[in-house]
């Protein structure tokens, strides 16, 4: 942990040598942010609500999501641009020195300008938290901090199933842009609303769903029972297989030997 | 660039076969290509399902569902032809590494070899991934899927206004190359360029559902002459007379792009010192 420390601040410090291009950066992030919310709003002021939540509800949702989902890409961003690290030798490197793996791979890379998109979330969740017209009672800020670690487990998970995909093949693998962008982009209204089937993918094969829909549902009041507030829990599970699949894909690793 | 005036060389073959390089060589990635299609065919159901939910609460809506479904397809297959993330690396690689100086020294305008450069790629991208997705799209059932074209002439224009919106947009991003010669670090002006196009576009959510101020003004810019003019003109959201107007307005900002980014570009061009070495 503490070298992990040592790495961020590395990290920091190198980010501030740069310091107008890391806030054009962040500047744009916000925009390009605030653009996808502002589609919300113009939804919801419109037709006020959708498959019954309404525009503070959805907010809450949103900014959930894009919270986990900020915090995900910030701290595995090491994950998301595997191929590169696997093409240049870097992962060789990494290899032969005496520390975990993983632990590497995540403190190789932290890209702190994407943290942009939190900043904005985080705006949303400023509103969104006292308009809901919920009763912050502890369990349900529970929930909430429950929604955003699981939101961070599952898009972690989903970083490092690709990293590991990189091991057989790096051709193709844009699709998995389906859930992790996708998850981010979709995930802005509840995943109920896109019927039954989709309910039912997201929650048992690739759970987005496990800390989104259902724990919102316990936070709007639509359900007393406490597994729902709890479902994020389950959906962290989802690790196990990612770093499974991870550990499979290392077994089968060859270096390019550059 | 006077001499080969008096050389009279082939001009517009020239172009032609800088479209023909580009479009052959990224004709190369065929499995990014259906990677890509996969990606493109789950947004646009998961978008044509999101937008169904709305439809089931009930209200007034700018367009029928159907037609929703068929301009969230249309988006889907030429997403490549209008997207508005891609900016050619290469050409940000001339210009801070100075090799820009050889691009000068052709027998051909800069400006134009650039141009064609962009609109090839985006259309060798678009050629590999549209006819998949507007045949899977096609063969969905009814409110869900495309729909054919609103009329002959709706499909005529539509693929007029494709190229007219592929120049606009083409012209739109070459602002944004020139502004590189102005700064080193081209990526923030990149990501502004990219939110004000995914936004304004129509890409995010189509232009129809914008609040009615919004979407005139939108209309009337030259980001209404990009993606949403075909679209709407396939799903027969305009038509008429409307249509005519639009199309002209397109024209006009096609030429008007070209021209003030041509003004441009030689203004900074005749700032531009090449460190030699």
């Amino acid at each position: 942990m503490k070298l992990y420390l040592r790495y961020l601040s590395i990290h920091l410090r190198s980010l501030m040598q740069y310091k107008t291009s890391f806030f054009m950066t962040l500047l744009g992030q916000i925009i390009l942010s605030f653009g996808g919310y502002l589609t919300i709003v113009f939804m919801m002021v419109r037709y006020h609500e959708v498959e019954g939540f309404n525009f503070s509800e959805v907010s809450l949702c949103y900014a959930a999501v894009l919270i986990a989902f900020s915090l995900a890409e910030c701290f595995f961003r090491g994950f998301d641009t595997f191929p590169t690290m696997l093409a240049n030798g870097e992962f060789d490197r990494i290899m032969v020195r005496p520390r975990g793996l993983i632990f590497q791979v995540l403190a190789q890379k932290i890209e702190f300008s994407r943290l942009g998109r939190l900043i904005q979330a985080s705006c949303v969740f400023a509103w969104a938290i006292p308009a809901s017209g919920i009763a912050w009672s502890w369990d349900k800020i529970l929930t909430l901090a429950l929604m955003i670690a699981g939101g961070v487990a599952v898009f972690a998970g989903l970083f490092i199933i690709y990293a590991a995909l990189c091991f057989f093949t790096v051709d193709g693998l844009e699709f998995i842009n389906v859930f992790t962008d996708g998850g981010r982009e979709f995930g802005r209204y509840p995943f109920s609303i896109y019927g039954d089937g989709i309910l039912r993918l997201l929650t048992f094969v690739v759970p987005l769903a496990m800390f989104q829909y259902y724990p919102l549902l316990y936070l709007t009041g639509r359900t007393d029972s406490t597994l729902y507030m709890l479902t994020p829990l389950l959906g962290s599970l989802f690790l196990v297989p990612c770093l499974l699949f991870w550990r499979f894909g290392l077994r089968h690793y060859k270096s390019v030997g550059s | 660039m006077k001499s080969s005036n008096t050389r009279k060389p082939p001009r517009l073959r020239a172009y032609l076969s800088i479209f023909r390089i580009r479009f052959l060589g990224s004709l190369q990635y065929r499995i990014a290509a259906y990677a890509g299609i996969v990606t493109q065919f789950a947004w646009g159901g998961m978008t044509v399902l999101l937008f169904g939910a709305f439809y089931r609460g009930g209200g007034r809506f700018p367009m029928e569902y159907p037609q929703l479904s068929s301009y969230i397809w249309l988006q889907q297959a030429f997403l490549a032809l209008f997207m508005s993330w891609f900016f050619d690396p290469e050409i940000f690689e001339l210009i801070t590494s100075g090799n820009i100086a050889y691009e000068l020294a052709r027998p051909a305008d800069i400006y134009f070899i650039w141009f064609t450069k962009n609109a090839a790629i985006r259309c060798s991208k678009a050629a590999l991934r549209c006819l998949p997705i507007l045949a899977a799209s096609l063969l969905l059932p009814k409110p869900y899927g495309l729909s054919l074209p609103a009329s002959p002439l709706a499909f005529i224009m539509f693929c007029v206004t494709m190229a007219l919106a592929l120049g606009v947009i083409v012209a739109f991003s070459m602002f944004v190359y020139i502004a590189a010669f102005y700064t080193i670090s081209s990526l923030g002006l990149r990501m502004l360029a990219l939110a004000l196009l995914d936004f304004f576009t129509g890409a995010l959510i189509p232009l129809p559902f914008f609040p009615e101020w919004l979407r005139t003004a939108v209309e009337l810019s030259p980001f209404g002459a990009m993606q949403n003019l075909p679209l709407c003109i396939w799903c027969g959201h305009i038509a008429g007379a409307e249509m005519w107007k639009s199309f002209g307005l397109g024209v006009f900002w096609l030429v008007a792009l070209v021209t003030a980014g041509k003004l441009w570009m030689a203004r900074a061009l005749r700032r531009v010192t090449i460190q030699g070495g």
